[in-house]
């Protein structure tokens, strides 16, 4: 049986185990049939041209998968910060683990997205804010929202700054096969409060693994998001990743994402704007290797004067690689003195690997400032033969200007223990150690 | 030191190397002059060993070692150094990590562990006295944002880190100002002795008058056409290159 047939005809069962109220079982059937009517987007659609799910659609998968299959702290150590003191939602196969995971009620909300959708003392949140932000007719956000159930739920009030940095972590064991999971989350970030918020997918089982997720941000007035996505995944585990942040007046949310392995990463990133003097940051590193794919697929809708963008998307390929950045950027003809920037820059380290970059620009303003620019290019000879003058080996010299190349991506993560694993992840990519940090 | 034997070189197919001979000697400093278009930039390019240029006859021996095979990098850990023309810049890398890195490699491929932190950060510090750079200037990005005159002055420090046995200055003097080529040459003439030995490669006599050479060469056509002392780079100054292209035809 195809997987969206498998899909449709499971959803009667999964209603049956997970109750919901009426808000949210409306939102499931509706979105059941527009992924019914549209299915999984083919690369006849315009936004897929560059991107195939047909190697990871044509299989089987286990949709709900058994309850925790229990896992050891040593095993999944390395995928937290354990060097500081976080807040972590951590899921095992979909399913929260209460073992590795420290949620809190205190000042905050860092919990469970099942709790905040099954108890009344969550209702007006949920009523207000849940499947607000999602593009619903878009097929595969369609797909979660009518298998969500859980995944994070973090609500920051009012003035509240978050001191710890909230994890959400989702490791897949796939102990009986190959694995189908949609998670979801819920980011509220109310007048003036502030949070950092890391988020990873791990796949530590050698099944396929595919991770459709969906999660909505919501950044009021005054507020500031810091968000992190990690993707260094197995070859076996791709990820669709679809993000949508609303942002109030004076607003600042930053995305960094940091891809360096996985069989297949999509990553739709939407921006929307509902006040003025709002800044929104996209950032992202791309390293990859063998026959690893990702797309990066961002939208920033800039409908209110004033507001600001910043897109600085950077990608090395090597060997059979494959990268694409889709970026658009629409400005509504209100929205005047939009600043939007836009830059995506690769180097194809190999012959065999490949880069699409995409700008796309729709701008109905005629007061606005927007750039955008592409480049795609190898490491320079004359550079190389420079370093190497110095005594540095042409590996350790690649890897010196492929790390310079990144130091802004990098820069920018407000997290120093975030960073500098990251750059312990950058170094172990490009097989050096070259004995500092950036 | 260094022997040139009848070294041909050529880019692309054109020859610009047609048979250069030289012998330098340890604690010797020579000069080579020549007219644009002459092959000085190719020769010191070649010394250094890049590939963009293809030895098609001839040796490099340096202290009677055939080095004709080496990489670039390999020649720069037997003590070969050349300040560039146009240095490369490499925004991201500071000029510290850039030369811990370049050190350590060195050392690496001599089977020394990396210098400790402490000793590079004194000798950082006293290379950087030495030719009157700030230690602010030293965590910027290397050549990023740098003057013409920072960027050489960059170059000779580097060379006083990495303690070459052979350097080669190529055309070091250009874009610097009086302030800054007295720097330059008051930090190379501290830094040779009698165990190492400098190639500048020049077009003016300019530099001549505060590094003072053992010998002056002239390349012409790509061939070193006349040899003296450093009163030819006076002749030159005041006569110009005609005569001595004349000369050699």
């Amino acid at each position: 049986m195809e997987l969206k047939e498998k899909l449709l005809d499971s959803h009667l069962a999964f209603e049956e185990q997970s109750e919901v109220n009426e808000t949210i079982q409306n939102f499931r059937s509706k979105a059941l049939r527009i992924f019914e009517e549209k299915g999984f987007p083919t690369k006849k659609v315009e936004s897929w041209k560059y991107t195939s799910l047909a190697p990871i659609v044509n299989k089987d998968y286990a949709l709900f998968p058994k309850t925790d299959s229990g896992i050891e702290l040593k095993t999944v150590k390395p995928y937290f910060l354990y060097d500081i003191d976080t807040y972590k939602v951590v899921f095992i196969d979909g399913v929260f683990s209460p073992f590795l995971s420290e949620t809190t009620h205190d000042g905050l909300d860092v919990c469970l997205l099942s709790a905040a959708l099954s108890k009344p003392k969550y209702k007006p949140i949920i009523e207000k804010y849940y499947n607000k932000a999602a593009i619903k007719d878009e097929s595969l956000t369609a797909l979660n929202t009518a298998f969500a159930k859980e995944g994070a739920y973090v609500y920051i009030p009012k003035s509240k700054v978050s001191e710890k940095p909230i994890e959400i972590i989702h490791f897949s064991t796939g102990e009986q096969k190959a694995l189908w999971l949609q998670p979801r989350n819920l980011i509220v970030v109310e007048e003036n409060a502030q949070v950092q918020i890391i988020e990873r997918h791990q796949s530590i089982c050698e099944h396929d693994m595919v991770t459709n997720t969906v999660t909505e941000i919501y950044a009021h007035k005054d507020s500031f998001v810091d968000y992190y996505k990690i993707q260094n995944d197995l070859d076996s585990a791709s990820l669709i990743d679809n993000t949508y942040i609303v942002q109030e007046k004076n607003s600042h949310a930053s995305v960094h994402t940091f891809s360096f392995g996985g069989k297949l990463i999509r990553n739709n990133l939407n921006y929307f704007h509902k006040g003025e003097n709002i800044m929104s940051t996209l950032k992202g590193l791309t390293i990859l290797k063998g026959k690893q794919h990702v797309d990066h697929n961002t939208l920033v809708n800039h409908s209110k004067p004033n507001c600001n963008s910043h897109q600085d998307y950077k990608g090395i390929y090597s060997e059979e690689s494959k990268g694409v950045f889709n970026g658009k950027i629409f400005v509504d003809k209100i929205a005047q003195k939009t600043n939007a920037f836009q830059q995506s820059n690769n180097i194809l380290i190999d012959n065999k690997a490949t880069i699409n970059s995409k700008p796309q620009l729709e701008i109905f303003a005629d007061d606005v400032k927007c750039s955008h620019g592409c480049t795609i290019g190898q490491l320079d000879e004359d550079t190389l033969f420079y370093l190497r003058s110095r005594g540095i080996p042409r590996k350790e010299a690649k890897a010196l200007l492929t790390y310079a190349f990144a130091n802004n991506i990098l820069q920018s993560v407000k997290i120093n223990v975030l960073k500098k694993r990251i750059n312990g992840q950058i170094a172990e990519k490009l097989g050096v150690n070259l004995g500092f940090d950036l | 030191m260094l022997t040139i034997e009848n070294l041909h070189a050529a880019v692309d197919g054109k020859s610009i190397l047609k048979g250069v001979d030289l012998d330098v000697k340890a604690g010797e400093i020579h000069a080579i002059m020549g007219p644009n278009g002459s092959g000085k930039s190719t020769l010191a390019s070649v010394i250094a060993g890049n590939e963009v240029y293809e030895m098609t006859k001839g040796n490099l021996l340096l202290n009677g070692e055939d080095i004709n095979e080496l990489d670039a990098e390999e020649r720069a850990h037997k003590g070969v150094f050349m300040s560039f023309q146009y240095p490369v810049e490499i925004p991201g890398v500071s000029v510290t990590n850039f030369i811990k890195t370049a050190i350590n490699s060195s050392r690496k491929a001599q089977g020394l562990e990396d210098m400790p932190a402490s000793e590079m950060l004194k000798k950082i510090r006293q290379k950087a006295a030495l030719l009157e750079i700030d230690t602010k200037f030293l965590s910027r990005s290397l050549n990023e944002g740098f003057s013409g005159g920072e960027k050489k002055r960059n170059e000779i420090f580097q060379m006083a880190m990495l303690e070459p046995k052979l350097s080669i200055l190529d055309e070091t003097d250009s874009g610097l100002d009086i302030d800054a080529l007295k720097i330059v040459a008051n930090g190379v003439n501290k830094l040779r002795n009698k165990n190492n030995a400098v190639i500048i490669i020049t077009h003016y006599q300019r530099l001549l008058n505060y590094i003072a050479p053992d010998f002056v060469h002239v390349l012409h056509n790509g061939k070193i056409v006349k040899s003296g002392t450093k009163d030819l780079a006076h002749e030159l100054e005041a006569k110009g290159y005609d005569w001595v292209k004349q000369e050699s035809s």
